[in-house]
């Protein structure tokens, strides 16, 4: 007589079985969560810097491509509308994304002696994803612009197994 | 020893609005890659660019790993006097670099 034949034993075999398979969903969740942001994580992340002050849309100029060939590197201008004295000024500008590991870009702090609220950087984008800019006002105003970016060659995870 | 490369106006008039233009060679390696045998690449940014003006800020940024290699930041500032505007970025692993140019205001 064969274990196989035994019904105790196939029973626990196949417990085992589901066991293992919910555990290895399990397993695969855990892994898949740290390696994109969402649009929720985006959110989240814009609302740890905004709290909770409504973003008005406006004043904020975001100027990436819309068909990007490289993600490694991203050409990205934001320029916000102020006259930037000591009364009005922009504050900081905040850049946000959607799928890269981590929803921070890059936070800009300014002055009235910057003259001109603009700045231009070069940043990695890991997909085809949502960009948006917030620019917080010295008079704690919050503006934001959004642009879509199209990733034919996607960063950040090229070696991630 | 990295290499950071830094362009601002020699001259301006008072009150001019200059743009500054700043590279520097950084691996911002983001922590989410693997070697070729699987081991996590620990993470090793810049976190942080600021600009001062004869010593007083004029801007900052804070920079993650999404900011890609060699980091290049270009903005603006107000001519105000004659003096020195200086560079300094700080990252991982006590990374520090620091960079300076002349500027002469008419």
């Amino acid at each position: 007589m064969s274990i196989a034949m035994d019904p105790d034993r196939t029973g626990a075999t196949r417990r085992e079985l589901l066991l293992a398979g919910a555990a290895g969903i399990g397993a695969m969740l855990i892994r898949i969560a740290p390696a994109a942001a969402s649009p929720a994580t985006m959110q989240r992340a814009i609302r740890q810097v905004v709290g909770e002050a409504p973003i008005r849309k406006g004043k904020v100029t975001l100027d990436v491509p819309a068909l990007v060939e490289n993600g490694n590197s991203v050409a990205l201008t934001i320029e916000v509308d102020s006259p930037m004295t000591a009364k009005d000024h922009v504050k900081a500008i905040h850049v946000f994304n959607e799928k890269n590991p981590l929803p921070d870009v890059i936070s800009a702090h300014f002055g009235p002696r910057a003259g001109r609220a603009k700045m231009t950087t070069r940043f990695r984008l890991a997909d085809t994803q949502t960009i948006t800019a917030i620019a917080e006002m010295s008079d704690g105003t919050f503006w934001s612009a959004s642009a879509d970016v199209i990733v034919t060659l996607q960063a950040c995870l090229e070696n991630l197994d | 020893m990295a290499r950071a490369l830094i362009k601002v106006p020699p001259k301006a008039k008072r009150g001019e609005v200059i743009e500054i233009k700043t590279l520097i060679s950084h691996i911002m390696e983001t922590g989410f890659r693997r070697d070729n045998v699987g081991k996590p690449i620990p993470r090793n940014i810049i976190t942080q660019f600021t600009c001062t003006y004869n010593g007083e800020e004029v801007f900052r940024a804070d920079l993650h790993p999404a900011i890609a290699a060699n980091p290049f930041i270009s903005f603006f500032t107000v001519a105000t006097e004659s003096g020195t505007i200086a560079f300094e970025w700080t990252g991982d692993n006590g990374f520090q670099e620091t960079g300076s140019a002349k500027i002469s205001v008419e």
